[in-house]
């Protein structure tokens, strides 16, 4: 249990740290790297309460998705060299007020959800499955697929959407592009490729390519 | 407390038993696929240190270690130096995972496939660091490209994972060497081998899909600016990922620890031993590749992927899942 405590207190230390760090850090390409780092810690949190197949998705969807396009976009659009001085600049600080209120609404959400774990225990046992037995990936599978599939769908369609959308106003057709096809590369004969002429002597010929 | 202390020291000689056998043959399997390669092309290959050669890698691993590592000045030197740890340390984690036989894996967890996984889809951040963090141009294309890469194939294996997830019902990786005890899952699953082979080339940068490190237009890609030890370790981690693709490969295919015929004299080798040659047979695979197909372009590489890769192996699920529907041979929870 000492074992169990000491390495909830690393991985929410580091947790917390990188946080705070991904805001602060003056570089922003370290800023998602801290990211990165706060993903991790946080899915070693996941794995250490037992949910081991949310901390592995939030490894392969996060970090392994998410985060690179991050980096990517970061690093493609050259704002490493915009030195971050938000909290600096006295046009930046004009926002810190909103922010700090809509931190201290988060937390107060926080709190009531936990107060209500801490003082209605049975609150979570009545609408979560018995999961003593199966393991929780089989127990996701289960309310997933079955309780909550029309929301499931939905959220799956919203994706859908927002990716078409994203690639639709992005796209732009471009005129006078060469296009390999394999088809035609494949499909073209020697007749139409080779032809054999009759070279009349000190005339030369003229080929329409 | 002497509990904990023995506990530890136990799990110690467990990680060492398993890391420093996997160190070696990265070492080993270099030679082998410099042999493999110089055989294909007629050549002889490392053939002077030691025993056919064999000592080639402890020469080159020296050679290492004695070279000054250069920093270059402008680059962002903290991460530049944590690239090539990433890669090494997460080419070395995954095998935690991979069961030998029965009783012999390090840690045998539900959700193992997904470690592994994870855990590659995390292997790109040591070449994206190293390209950035060299502050260089050619480093930074070479990363630009492996990111692109690494995120794309990653997608056709995770659904070719599904398919074989589909036939077992269960994450844990023993659990997926136990359900090929009738059958070895690429007879039924042939095409997706196939493309799962194909996609672990890519993921691992191999050639035909080397794009990061195209010599011919990057100079060596992400790992220009390296030298010495810090070169040497992404070397290292590479091919510790490429044997970590094989014993995927096998684990999910070619039946893993398991005799390919349960009869007298296959079943007295020792299952380990099994899963080494499968192992060899892929990587040998992998070599051979390499000597004798050309370099993708980049384009082609990304058509491939998402075009002909993910359609392919999604529909492949539809019929996989359709079939075990239909016969009902869904495995049990």
């Amino acid at each position: 249990m000492i074992a169990h405590a000491i390495f909830f207190y690393i991985f929410s230390f580091i947790a917390v740290i990188s946080a705070i760090m991904v805001t602060v850090s003056k570089n922003t390409v370290h800023s998602v790297f801290f990211l990165i780092l706060d993903f991790i810690s946080i899915s070693c949190l996941f794995i250490m309460i037992g949910a081991e197949f949310l901390g592995m998705i939030m490894l392969i969807v996060y970090v392994g998705a998410v985060a690179v396009l991050f980096l990517f976009v970061v690093m493609m659009l050259n704002v490493a060299h915009q030195k971050n001085t938000f909290f600096k600049s006295t046009h930046g600080s004009r926002h810190i007020p909103i922010g700090l209120l809509i931190s201290l609404i988060i937390f107060f959400e926080l709190v009531i959800v936990v107060g209500g774990w801490k003082y209605k225990p049975d609150l979570i046992n009545s609408i979560s499955l018995e999961i003593s037995e199966v393991s929780n990936t089989h127990s996701i599978g289960y309310v997933l697929y079955t309780d909550y599939i029309h929301l499931f769908q939905l959220s799956g369609m919203i994706l859908l959407v927002a990716m078409i959308g994203a690639i639709i106003l992005t796209y732009r057709k471009r005129e006078g592009l060469k296009r390999q096809s394999y088809f035609s590369q494949i499909s073209r004969e020697k007749t139409d490729g080779v032809d054999l002429v009759d070279v009349e002597k000190n005339k030369g010929v003229k080929i329409d390519v | 407390m002497q509990d904990y202390l023995l506990v530890l020291a136990s799990e110690i000689y467990k990680i060492l038993f398993l890391l420093i056998p996997v160190l070696v043959s990265v070492a080993m399997i270099v030679w082998l696929d410099r042999r493999v390669w110089a055989f294909v092309q007629k050549r002889r290959g490392p053939n002077v240190v030691g025993p056919f050669g064999l000592l080639q890698s402890l020469a080159d691993a020296l050679k290492y270690i004695f070279k000054e590592i250069i920093i270059p000045a402008s680059s962002n030197k903290v991460i530049f130096i944590l690239a090539p740890i990433v890669t090494m340390t997460l080419a070395l984690i995954a095998w935690a995972v991979i069961p030998f036989s029965d009783e012999f894996v390090l840690a045998d967890i539900n959700v193992g496939i997904l470690y592994i996984f994870a855990v590659s889809s995390l292997g790109v951040y040591g070449i994206i660091m190293g390209g950035w963090a060299s502050n260089s141009k050619y480093p930074f294309l070479g990363s630009i490209r492996s990111a692109a890469q690494m995120v794309s194939y990653e997608v056709s294996i995770g659904v070719i994972i599904i398919n074989v997830l589909l036939c077992v019902g269960s994450l844990n990786l023993s659990d997926i060497v136990l359900a090929q005890e009738k059958i070895w899952f690429v007879i039924p699953l042939f095409p997706m081998f196939v493309i799962f082979f194909i996609s672990a080339l890519a993921e691992t940068n191999r050639p035909p899909f080397d794009l990061p490190e195209a010599e011919a237009e990057l100079v060596a890609g992400y790992q220009t600016e390296y030298s010495g030890m810090m070169y040497a370790m992404f070397w290292l981690g590479e091919y510790a990922n490429i044997l970590l693709m094989c014993a995927l490969g096998s684990i999910l295919f070619l039946g893993g620890w398991l005799s390919p015929i349960n009869m007298y004299p296959f079943d007295i080798v020792p299952s380990p031993l099994w899963l080494i040659l499968k192992i060899l047979f892929l990587f040998i695979l992998f070599a051979l590749v390499k000597a004798i197909v050309p370099r993708y372009r980049y384009d082609q590489l990304m058509k491939l992927g998402w075009k002909i890769f993910l359609p392919f192996s999604l529909i492949w699920v539809v019929l996989t899942a359709g079939y075990l529907m239909y016969f009902d041979l869904l495995p049990t929870v």
